[in-house]
Parts: structure tokens; C-alpha cells; sequence
């Protein structure tokens, strides 16, 4: 029963996580069209970040600042947040696919950075050396791992909420119509080369949020954490959510991260010996399997995003035809 | 003549070796509807372009209530007081037609992102300012009944309704109208002929462009006609009517055409 309970804790760790990236990306495509084909460089820039500025002295890598842990994981986000900025103040005139072949290139490049830079970030070995905050008041079993879920989720509520009513303000409003036609936004007197720049920086920020957190989980981050796989799946969640609602990104997460584990383990278990070996690419094979049926048969994500109307707690007005005349 | 509001000097642009816009010196004067015709491929659209900031002029200037804009950039005119639709509309389709309009406000402080952290009560104010007033102007339209639909879900006339609505929001001194009847049915576009007469006895200058001829001479005045890049004639809708030189210039290439 514990195994379960703790296993439960465990998965939901994880998937609140990854819950956070979306959550960022969601901002980029959802909101404002930003089609970020590299969030897991900046997912990465957290978690590097975060490691390197609240770890002990290594001596084979830099780190070992010691900072105390939530310094060190404000480090990270800002890394995350400096690394699109220059991404950004280089590539946002791009757009839509120019914009996600400019980012990816990015993530392979920082993945490469990574396994080669040993100075830097300890190579393919990984970055080492970090001690998870409290633990010695809390130890390092059950308790612990319950208590760094409650502080994962309490930061899951805060970025859902923030970017809840950040979306439900006049900046929303701003990136929604950037997102449709940046043309006539323009003509209304919107600029929309800063608004871009702007949600970039703050859904890598988020990104770089939800980097820092797995890297604390874990204690550890390798260039096997930031492959570029990990950007799919956490698209994946969006898409299958439904971008622009953020309740949608959060659920996708879930759901996505429950089928990606429940498939690693039936695969083990139950596909023949002769596929195992192949069981990481059927799982690739499956999730861009997701991405594709959910584009062709429900675009809009299982929780579609909602329009803003009049009164508020209205449901939109989304199915209804406008009087044609 | 009243005193002129939007005045070009010389505006010229080329494409390559093509002439589009061959030294276009026009004067709008403040308070007139003034009507710009011309036959397809007369360097119209090449000049709204560039009054509007979205096509830089290879020479000439462009000058609004005195100031020189020559070149600015779009999101700098509006808030100068130039609004413009478009000649196929660009409304934010997954917004409602509420949001539609309630965007276009310059300088509103929730539209930084801290806004709705910092001063969450002064932009719950101003929403509720910019709510009300975006919901007159919707009336005033006839958009209000749509408020709420998906602005993408309206009809193509009732779009052009939508733009100048959201044109209003920013209160304008001259609103630019790239083929405003062009493709919507009779009855939407006699709303929205009247509504630009409210607007114009109300002291807003506008600047049509239509292939139309016979709405141009029936509700503007004067007329500036172009062809080949080139004014051909410039001058009241009666002379407009009367003109020799206005019938074959454009006539003419329209029946080449």
C-alpha cells in the first residue's frame, strides 16, 4: 500500500512539473502564437541554473555557490528568462515556423553545450553535488518527497493562477489579438515586437520555473534530461489539453505524463523480448501519434480555450454563429 | 478651403523599375469626406500604404495636422490621431467583437504585465471605463446584439462595422477607409454611410477609397482621382461629374482593362 501511495506521490511530483512548463508554454502558443519549438532549453537553463547556484563546490564544474535554495532556483528562472531574451531579441521577428526551427536549433545547441562544455555543466556525466533543501530537517524518505510535492504544487497554483489573471487582463487581451493579426494590432496602435519579446521572456521564465524544480527532485540534471524529446511530449500535453486554457495545459500534463508512464510499463511488460530494445522509440512513435490525431480530430484540445465575453463566468459564446445577413 | 489636416508632398514609390506612386501631392482638408478613385493598379493602395506608416516612400512626405509622419510606424499613428481600415477586414477572429473593440485604447495600464498585480484596482477601473464606452460605440455601430460572438463569425460587412468601431475607440481626427462598401450587401452599407455622416458632421475627416464611382460621387466631396500613379484630378464631386478629363482618364482605362 505505501509502495502505491508513495509511487502516487511520486508520479504527481513529475507531472506537476512538467504541469509548470506547460503552463509557460501555453503563454507562448496559447496565448500569443509563439510557436517555441526549444522549451526544453530553457527548461534546461533552470535546471542548470538552479544546480549550479545552490550546489557545493565541485571540482570538476562550475558551481558550488551555495546560495541558499530559493535564491538558487530564482537563479535558474532568471537564467532561463536571460537565455530568451537573447533568443528572443534575435529570432522574434520570425514567425511561426522560421520561429520553431530557430528555437529547436537552440535546444540542440544548448543539449550539445551541455554534453561538451565539462567546465560548465559536468559534461555527459551530469552536474553533481547538490543537496536537497531541508533535508535534514525532513530526512529523505516518504516525508520528504510529500513535502517537496506540497511545495511543487503550491508552485503549480501560483503560475496557474498568476497567468489566469494575467490572461483575464488588458495584456491578455494584447496577446490574444497579436496572436490573430498582428497587422491590425498594429494599426490600433499595439507594438507588437515588445508584447512578443515580453511573453517569451515569461514563459521561459516559467519553463525555467519547472526546470529548476525536476533538477531539485532529482538532485541531479544531465544533458539526459534536456533532449529534445522532452519538448514534444510537453507539447503534446498542450495540444492535448487545448491551447489557450490553462486549465486544459494543466490536465494535459496529467493525462500525458499517466499515458507516457503507462506506456513505458506495458511495454516492458507485455510487448515480446525482441521489441524491448526498441520500447524508448515506440514511444516516440506513440506520442507523436497523439500530437497528430488530436490535430486532425480535436485541434481545439479536449478543454478549448473560452471567449471573453461581457459577463464574466459566462460561458463563450463559441459554437453560436453570428446573424448572417 | 479649411485649413488641410493630411497633406503629401511629392510622395513617390517604386518597385524596381515600376513607378507605383509618381510625386502624389494631395491636401486633405479637416472635416471633408474625401473620396480617392482610380482603376485597378492606379497606385491607390501603394499610397494609403504609405500614409499609413506600412510602406516606407522612396521620396516625397507626408505631413498630419502639421506634424511629419513620413515613415512612422503604424502603432505610432494611431495614437496620433490616424485610423485605418482594411480593404479585406482583419478583425481578431477567436476575440469576441466586445474584446475586439475593448483592445484598442492607447496607453491602457493593464496592458503592462504588471498591471493587473500592481494596480489591480485602477485597471478594474479603466475596464470598466473602456467596457462602457466600447459597448456605446458597438451600439452606435449596430454591433452591440454581437458583443459576445466570435468576432471571425460575423459577417464580411459587419466587419467593416467592427474595424471602424475599433478605429472610434481611439477617437481619431482622420480615419482612412480602404474600400469600406466593397463585397457588403446594401443594407450594411447604408448603415455605414450613415454612421460616417454622424461621424463626419461631428468633425471627423475621412478618406475613402473606392472602385465605386457612383458611390464616391453620391457621399464625397471632393474627389481626387489617380491613375498610373499620378493625380489626374483633383476637385469637387460636381466638377468630379462634370469632368471630361476624370471620365476618359478613368473610364477609359477601365474600359482597357
Amino acid at each position: 500500500m505505501i509502495g502505491v501511495v508513495s509511487y502516487l506521490v511520486f508520479f504527481t511530483t513529475v507531472a506537476a512539473i512538467l504541469a509548470i512548463a506547460v503552463l509557460g508554454l501555453n503563454l507562448q502558443w496559447g496565448n500569443t502564437g509563439l510557436f517555441n519549438g526549444g522549451v526544453v532549453a530553457f527548461f534546461g537553463a533552470g535546471a542548470y541554473g538552479t544546480l549550479i547556484l545552490g550546489g557545493t563546490p565541485q571540482p570538476d564544474h562550475l558551481g558550488g555557490f551555495e546560495l541558499p535554495y530559493l535564491l538558487a532556483l530564482l537563479g535558474g528562472m532568471a537564467a532561463a528568462g536571460a537565455l530568451a531574451w537573447g533568443v528572443g531579441v534575435l529570432t522574434l521577428r520570425l514567425r511561426h515556423d522560421y520561429l520553431a526551427i530557430a528555437t529547436f536549433g537552440v535546444a540542440v545547441a544548448f543539449e550539445n553545450l551541455m554534453r561538451n562544455a565539462e567546465a560548465l555543466g559536468g559534461g555527459a556525466k551530469g552536474l553533481r553535488g547538490f543537496e536537497r533543501p531541508l533535508r535534514e530537517a525532513l530526512g529523505s524518505g516518504f516525508l520528504y518527497n510529500l513535502a517537496f510535492l506540497a511545495f511543487v504544487l503550491v508552485c503549480l497554483v501560483l503560475v496557474w493562477r498568476s497567468l489566469d489573471r494575467l490572461v483575464a487582463s488588458p495584456f491578455g487581451r494584447l496577446l490574444r489579438a497579436i496572436r490573430e493579426d498582428e497587422t491590425a494590432a498594429r494599426s490600433l496602435g499595439k507594438s507588437p515586437a515588445r508584447i512578443r519579446l515580453t511573453a517569451f521572456v515569461t514563459g521561459s521564465v516559467i519553463m525555467g520555473l519547472s526546470g529548476g524544480l525536476y533538477a531539485t527532485f532529482y538532485a541531479f540534471v544531465s544533458p539526459q534530461d534536456v533532449l529534445p524529446v522532452l519538448t514534444f511530449q510537453i507539447w503534446a500535453m498542450l495540444i492535448v489539453g487545448g491551447a489557450g486554457n490553462t486549465r486544459g495545459a494543466v490536465m494535459g500534463a496529467f493525462l500525458i505524463w499517466a499515458a507516457w508512464t503507462a506506456s513505458g510499463w506495458g511495454l516492458s511488460r507485455f510487448a515480446p523480448v525482441e521489441a524491448q530494445l526498441y520500447t524508448g522509440s515506440i514511444q516516440y512513435v506513440l506520442i507523436g501519434l497523439v500530437i497528430v490525431g488530436m490535430l486532425l480530430w480535436r485541434p481545439q484540445g479536449l478543454f478549448p480555450e473560452r471567449l471573453v465575453v461581457s459577463q464574466s463566468g459566462r460561458e463563450g459564446a463559441r459554437s453560436t454563429q453570428g446573424e448572417r445577413q | 478651403m479649411a485649413e488641410p489636416i493630411l497633406v503629401t508632398e511629392g510622395l513617390t514609390r517604386d518597385f524596381g523599375a515600376f513607378r507605383a506612386v509618381d510625386s502624389v501631392s494631395i491636401s486633405i482638408a479637416r472635416g471633408t469626406i474625401t473620396g480617392l478613385i482610380g482603376p485597378n493598379g492606379a497606385g491607390k493602395s501603394t499610397l494609403f500604404n504609405m500614409i499609413t506608416g506600412a510602406l516606407a516612400p522612396s521620396a516625397g512626405r507626408v505631413r498630419l495636422a502639421g506634424t511629419d509622419i513620413t515613415a512612422a510606424p503604424p502603432d505610432r499613428l494611431f495614437a496620433s490621431g490616424l485610423g485605418r481600415s482594411f480593404q479585406i477586414p482583419r478583425p481578431f477572429a477567436r476575440m469576441s467583437v466586445l474584446e475586439n473593440v475593448m483592445l484598442a485604447p492607447t496607453g491602457q495600464t493593464g496592458e503592462r504585465i504588471w498591471g493587473p498585480f500592481l494596480s489591480r484596482r485602477a485597471v478594474a477601473a479603466q475596464e470598466r471605463a473602456i467596457r462602457d464606452r466600447a459597448m456605446e460605440v458597438l451600439a452606435f455601430m449596430t454591433l452591440d446584439g454581437l458583443a459576445d460572438h466570435p468576432a471571425g463569425k460575423i459577417s464580411g460587412g459587419q466587419m467593416k462595422l467592427l474595424e471602424l468601431a475599433r478605429v472610434l475607440m481611439g477617437d481619431p481626427q482622420v480615419i482612412l477607409l480602404d474600400e469600406p462598401a466593397a463585397g457588403v450587401n446594401p443594407t450594411l452599407t447604408g448603415t455605414l454611410i450613415e454612421r460616417i455622416e454622424t461621424l463626419n458632421a461631428g468633425g471627423k475627416t475621412f478618406v475613402i477609397i473606392e472602385h465605386d464611382m457612383d458611390f464616391i460621387m453620391r457621399h464625397c466631396d471632393p474627389v481626387i482621382a489617380l491613375a498610373e500613379g499620378r493625380v489626374v484630378f483633383e476637385g469637387s464631386a460636381a466638377e468630379a461629374q462634370a469632368s471630361p478629363v476624370l471620365r476618359e482618364a478613368y473610364l477609359g482605362v477601365m474600359a482597357d482593362g
